[in-house]
């Protein structure tokens, strides 16, 4: 990071401009893009500015020979499945990578199988393979709270622990870690494990989205894939929205992804079944039935569970 | 006698910080990089012993250097240089290799000279390293 090259103090004795500053690092372009291609997530959205001018002022009081030491960056996103964390961490890092925090700005994702082993000896060069992968980076650590697991002292999860704890203490430079969980399992996670507690700088909470949130990600969603909802269409997939929130293993924005990808299998069916030609606007729309065919129109019973069905 | 082969070897040796911005330049390009050592330099020696697995998926020089370091740790007395492999469809080979670090005391070769049939001379070079076993040749 920067502090390697820090020029000698050069304190300032001009005005600042750090409007000039926010636009000379690109890092508009990129706030920007996470409000438009981002549906709701206000809370997020406003943390993650707050976070975005911290770094800005960090950066220039560095520039001037005021900041001390590299500030410590690793985060933690709580919230529930589909709400975004993934999504959010990604350009998370590109800001990152804006403002020179990291140095190239991958994302690299993993979970506890990736980072513990299955023998003794196994775990600390699989954690430190993907610590160095990670490096110049974000290691984003979805479900953290599985690699700790009370009720087994002899763990290899904890070998990865007192890796991660070690490397984000004396590697803040190289790289920023994200935890990622359910916001009660981590509260947990965190009680019994202080030293990420203690590590972690910012924690971001992810809500539930609103029902004509879901609505809104669903346009988007499918406006991306050049399909669209036909004006009844999109009335019935507000119906969806409510009746597939009360049903088991909702997940947010990821259970409108399966559910659309259901309309278009139902729609292609349509399509071939058709009788003579069709056309060619037919392919781009999402008709009713091609979302009225699913379960949770045709069953009232909301105990029994497919997924997303 | 200062082994010169790969990369750079006419210039004086690269700092950890050129050494860490040629390591830059190859994974910007998503090349593969490598270590290896050996403490057989003779110019024929092509089977340097592989300091791990090559390094794919890697993005910043200094998970690289990391490694280089502790090969130099624990391999003080060897050759070790640092290749790149492109995998490129049609390139499929090495673009850069150069010695990252040579032995303090570089014995060099003796130059043997038979007289065969007729005026014919067939040559040898052997390094004086040689003369001890793997692993003990040079400092050690
Ligand atoms: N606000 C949003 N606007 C548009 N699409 C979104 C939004 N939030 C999430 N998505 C989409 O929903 C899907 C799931 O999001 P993501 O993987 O980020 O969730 P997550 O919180 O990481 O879930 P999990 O905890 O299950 O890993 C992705 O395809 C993403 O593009
Ligand atoms: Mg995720």
């Amino acid at each position: 990071m920067m502090l390697d090259h820090a020029e000698p103090a050069m304190r300032p004795t001009e005005p600042i401009d750090l409007k000039a500053e926010f636009a000379g690092a690109g890092i508009s372009e990129v706030l920007d893009g996470l409000e438009r291609d981002l549906v709701g997530l206000k809370p997020v959205k406003a943390r993650i500015r707050e976070i975005a001018a911290l770094l800005l002022v960090e950066r220039v009081r560095q520039k001037y020979g005021y900041a001390t030491e590299a500030p410590t960056l690793h985060m933690s996103f709580t919230g529930n499945p589909g709400t975004g964390k993934t999504t959010v961490a990604l350009r998370m890092a590109s800001i990152l990578k804006a403002l020179g925090f990291v140095r190239q700005g991958q994302l690299i994702s993993v979970t506890r199988d990736d980072l513990v082993g299955q023998y003794i000896g196994h775990t600390a060069p699989k954690t430190k393979e993907i610590l160095k992968k990670a490096i110049g980076g974000v290691l984003f650590i979805d479900e953290a709270y599985y690699l700790y697991r009370p009720d087994n002292e002899r763990d290899y999860g904890q070998e990865a622990i007192e890796i991660l704890l070690q490397v984000m203490e004396n590697q803040r430079e190289d790289l920023v870690v994200i935890l990622a969980g359910y916001a009660d399992r981590m509260d947990k996670f965190f009680a019994l494990n202080p030293g990420f507690r203690s590590r972690i700088a910012h924690h971001i909470d992810f809500p539930d989205y609103e029902n004509a949130e879901l609505l809104s990600i669903s346009d988007t969603m499918l406006q991306r894939q050049n399909y669209r909802f036909s004006p009844d269409a999109r009335v019935v997939m507000d119906r969806y929205i409510a009746r597939r929130r009360e049903r088991p293993y909702f997940s947010n924005a990821r259970s409108i992804r399966n559910a659309l990808d259901r309309a278009r299998l139902r729609q292609a069916n349509r399509l071939i079944a058709h009788d003579g030609l069709i056309d060619p606007a037919m392919l781009t729309m999402i008709e009713p039935e091609d979302l009225l065919g699913s379960r949770v129109f045709l069953e009232t019973d909301t105990s029994s569970g497919e997924i997303d069905a | 006698m200062r082994v010169t082969q790969g990369c750079f070897s006419y210039l004086p040796d690269l700092t950890d910080e050129q050494i860490s911005k040629q390591i830059q330049y190859c994974l910007d390009n998503g090349w593969a990089v490598n270590l290896e050592y050996t403490d057989d330099p003779h110019p024929r020696n092509t089977y340097w012993e592989m300091w791990g697995l090559p390094m794919f998926d890697i993005r910043d020089a200094k998970a690289i250097m990391g490694e280089l370091n502790d090969c130099r740790r624990i391999h003080t007395d060897c050759y070790i240089r640092l290749s790149a492999f492109d995998a490129t469809n049609t390139w499929e080979s090495l673009r850069i290799s150069f010695i990252v670090q040579r032995p303090a005391d570089e014995a060099g070769f003796m130059l043997t000279r038979q007289e065969i049939g007729g005026r014919m001379m067939r040559y040898e070079t052997r390094a004086y390293g040689l003369q001890k076993p793997e692993g003990s040749r040079y400092g050690g």
